[in-house]
């Protein structure tokens, strides 16, 4: 990939990231995810019934809560492009699909994992209350940040697939709930079919990065569900029937 | 510069482009004319490459579409007919960012474009807040910023008010000494005040191709005058009008319940209207009007574009 692919995807990035921060629907999601997060924290974990020093509940919650906000933050990223046909004008300048569709991602996920950072004030509290173990909220932290990332290319995907933003966001909280609840409901599967199924879910990959343990594996499904979704997305944006 | 061979475009069983192949040759500003629906939009589309065709092939300058697309997005200027700009972000952010995707550095072309397009005061306005002329010029320097060879433009005057439409034919025609340029239209008198060249298309096919004033002078030789009078009915007004010498055709026209109307076409060197004067005095009907019109390409546009529909 030689220089120019990768400063037209950071051109496509950086507008997305100016419009992103420059539009009431952005700082709507980002409020509404640290106050779920923040009630999460605060009121339902047992931080405070317990005392315990640490995040788990938190991670444990963020799947949940990501499968809902980040369809939100990415849901206008084609829809508006398609209900508005700027999607014309976008294409006949001198880009290709990727640039488009990978810019657009990768907005998505650096405007997701921004929404991280005020959590780390979690991580003060909770680190002045007791000794914390670094491990695991620094794997959680990754972990966050790989589904974030994941969450967006299907939110992208899910954005392709309408010119309506609230079919897309819909389409894309179906698939990342899937993605998340697979995980809980295996025990209706065959024992043959459970240990394959764990597999394909969101939450049990980020669960044991979550755990402080870096395995290939989850790395690798992270990077595979994302490769899928945009190459899904080209596939789409590429036959303009649909547009 | 751009040749267009064989260029199909078909949406499932109707044919929206069908086989048309024209080429276009540098520092003219061709018009694409036609009702609407007529294909227009589809084979600008086709000619960006936004569309791919069902068939056919487009070569810009040296490239052929289909195979270095981004070398052929490099060399046009594409303004769609809407204007789809993005409404969320303010003017100056939306060129750079076009200019950015361009490859074009330093500040000097947007401040020389927004000059140029007349829009220096309203670079910090948002788009979406623009009046529709102030809009159509910031889509003009979306198009033009990296000083392209190719212009394409869907109906740039569109919706525009009669003082801003003057504006934008001049840039166009100010730009149209150098590049060249496509436009697309359905009302004539663009074509007549903007194009040295016309391509006619009607329902997705070619119906004329041709300089402006080469195809008002092929169509000179014949006139067309139209009378309302009354006194007679129509079968009796037309049946002595057809003795009258020259006259190649008597038509009916409808619409005037007061009158009797009727059309003729007859060659144009030939004179008939002292003949209809004395009909009408030695019969003592009451002429109210007679009036000869040469053929204007109006009359061109209809008589090629109607053809399917009658």
């Amino acid at each position: 990939m030689n220089r120019a692919y990768i400063q037209k995807m950071q051109v496509i990035m950086n507008k997305e990231l100016l419009v992103y921060f420059t539009t009431p629907i952005a700082y709507i999601v980002f409020s509404a995810f640290l106050l779920s997060t923040g009630f999460y924290f605060f009121i339902l974990s047992p931080f405070f019934f317990f005392g315990q020093a640490e995040m788990r509940e938190f991670f444990h919650a963020l799947p949940a809560i990501f499968s809902i906000a980040v369809p939100a933050v990415t849901m206008r990223l084609f829809s508006e492009e398609k209900h508005t046909g700027s999607l014309e004008i976008l294409m006949t300048l001198p880009v290709t699909n990727y640039d488009v569709i990978v810019g657009k991602f990768l907005a998505a996920t650096v405007f997701t994992s921004v929404m991280l950072v005020p959590t780390v004030i979690y991580v003060i509290t909770v680190a002045m209350v007791g000794s914390l173990d670094p491990g695991p909220v620094i794997g959680g932290y990754l972990g966050a940040v790989f589904l974030a990332a994941t969450f967006s290319a299907v939110g992208v995907f899910a954005s392709s697939m309408s010119r309506n933003q609230i079919v897309a966001f819909i389409i894309g909280v179906g698939i990342c709930v899937s993605l998340t609840l697979i995980d809980y409901f295996l025990f209706f599967l065959p024992v043959k079919l459970v240990d394959f199924f764990q597999h394909l879910g969101a939450n049990y990959h980020f669960k044991n990065i979550a755990r402080g343990i870096i395995d290939s594996r989850d790395i690798l499904y992270f990077l595979s569900v994302m490769a899928l979704a945009i190459m899904g997305t080209e596939k789409i944006i590429s036959d303009r029937s649909t547009v | 510069m751009i040749s267009v061979s064989n260029l199909t475009k078909m949406y499932g069983d109707f044919t929206a482009v069908n086989d048309i192949s024209f080429t276009v040759r540098k520092g003219e500003i061709t018009g694409l004319l036609g009702p609407n629906g007529a294909g227009k939009t589809t084979t600008m589309r086709m000619l960006t490459g936004y569309l791919t065709p069902t068939s056919g092939t487009v070569n810009m300058g040296e490239y052929r579409i289909d195979e270095h697309p981004l070398e052929v997005k490099k060399t046009i200027g594409y303004l769609p007919e809407s204007v789809p700009i993005y409404g969320d972000m303010i003017v100056k952010d939306y060129l750079e960012f076009v200019r950015n995707l361009r490859e074009l550095e330093g500040d000097t072309r947007i401040r020389e474009i927004a000059e140029l397009c007349g829009i220096e005061e309203i670079m910090h306005k948002s788009v979406g807040e623009l009046s529709k002329g102030y809009r159509q010029r910031v889509g003009l320097a979306h198009a033009l910023i990296h000083d392209p060879e190719i212009l394409i433009l869907d109906e740039p005057t569109s919706g525009l008010d009669p003082n801003q439409i003057v504006e934008i034919r001049n840039i166009i025609k100010e730009i149209g000494k150098k590049k060249t340029v496509i436009l697309s239209t359905h009302i004539l008198p663009e074509v007549e005040a903007t194009c040295d060249r016309v391509i006619i298309i009607s329902e997705g096919r070619i119906v004329q191709d041709g300089y402006v004033n080469q195809l008002r002078s092929s169509f000179d030789n014949e006139t067309v005058i139209r009378i309302s009078l009354t006194g007679p009915n129509y079968d009796e007004l037309a049946g002595l009008l057809k003795n009258l010498p020259g006259i190649l055709e008597v038509r009916e026209v409808e619409g005037t319940p007061d009158f009797t109307s009727a059309e003729l076409r007859l060659p144009g060197d030939v004179e008939v209207r002292p003949d209809i004067f004395r009909l009408c005095v030695e019969k003592g009907w009451v002429l109210y009007e007679m009036k000869r019109e040469t053929f204007a390409l109006e009359n061109i546009f209809r008589e090629l574009t109607q053809g399917g529909e009658q």
